[in-house]
């Protein structure tokens, strides 16, 4: 009977807990979702940047302003702000081991990230709106 | 009664100084790098769009990416994305179970190096060339 298990809860009730961080593979997966779509996104916002190198002030609002590029720019603000959020938080929990300052690390982390998106959307919605 | 000893010194597992350095190796801890290379990079983004969005403040931004310091910083910027980028391409590909073995592994480390400085180097002589020249 040496595999007889020691407690009561199901296998079930075990895995819902999701693990010792309590959110399962969620950073994993979304980690590789963002990754899928940095990638296009990324190659279009340097074709975008080149075909804007050298303009002036006012050229370059009114492209960044236009409905695609506009468009390109947020999604590409979204997915690489959460992607990499995820990123910095893995490398402080790899090198931080003191609880205190990996979470304090962690919080100034999220707060770096949505900051850029905000400001980056911000300022991509100001364009596009001409407010 | 005794005084408590101090713990035997123990082994401890071997970790990153005992190894001899490997492309592979080198390319795992630079894909690390260039992620948070690229995380406080994004500032200059940021503060591009807040600049485009703002007239009377792009003059400073193209001050800054046209200066010297702003153009080494900027091309350091885009290689670490593009490794970045490629890194995390070879990473997808190891998610499939592909690409693993010792002679596909050393293959993509190269092809990531190699290829990132390669698409670096176009980039910016496109883009300079389209700018009208290095000036």
């Amino acid at each position: 009977m040496s595999d007889t298990p020691k407690h009561i809860r199901t296998p079930l009730s075990r895995v819902r807990g999701l693990g010792a961080a309590h959110s399962g593979t969620q950073h994993f997966w979304r980690q590789r979702l963002t990754a899928v779509a940095n990638i296009p996104l990324t190659i279009a916002v340097i074709v975008i940047f080149i075909m804007l190198l050298g303009r002036n002030q006012a050229a370059v609002a009114q492209i960044i302003g236009s409905p695609v590029v506009a468009v390109i720019m947020l999604l590409f603000v979204i997915s690489v702000t959460t992607h990499m959020r995820i990123g910095m938080q893995v490398v402080i929990e790899d090198y931080v081991h003191d609880e205190i300052a990996k979470f304090v690390l962690i919080m100034a982390n999220t707060f770096f990230a949505i900051a850029i998106a905000l400001t980056s959307i911000y300022g991509i919605l100001k364009l596009s709106f001409g407010l | 009664m005794a005084a408590t000893k101090a713990p035997a010194a123990r082994p401890l597992s071997p970790h990153l100084q005992i190894y001899k350095p490997t492309l592979t190796m080198t390319m795992s801890i630079v894909h690390r790098i260039t992620g948070v290379g690229n995380y406080f990079g994004i500032l200059l983004l940021a503060w591009w769009f807040i600049a485009a969005a703002s007239p009377g403040s792009y003059a400073k931004f193209e001050w800054f990416a046209g200066s010297i310091i702003g153009r080494i910083i900027l091309f350091g910027y885009t290689w670490s994305v593009i490794h970045h980028m490629l890194g995390g391409i070879r990473h997808l590909i190891w998610d499939t179970g592909r690409g693993l073995g010792p002679i596909e592994r050393e293959w993509l480390a190269t092809a990531n190096l190699i290829g990132s400085i390669a698409i670096t180097v176009l980039l910016w002589i496109f883009g300079l060339l389209a700018m009208g020249g290095p000036l």
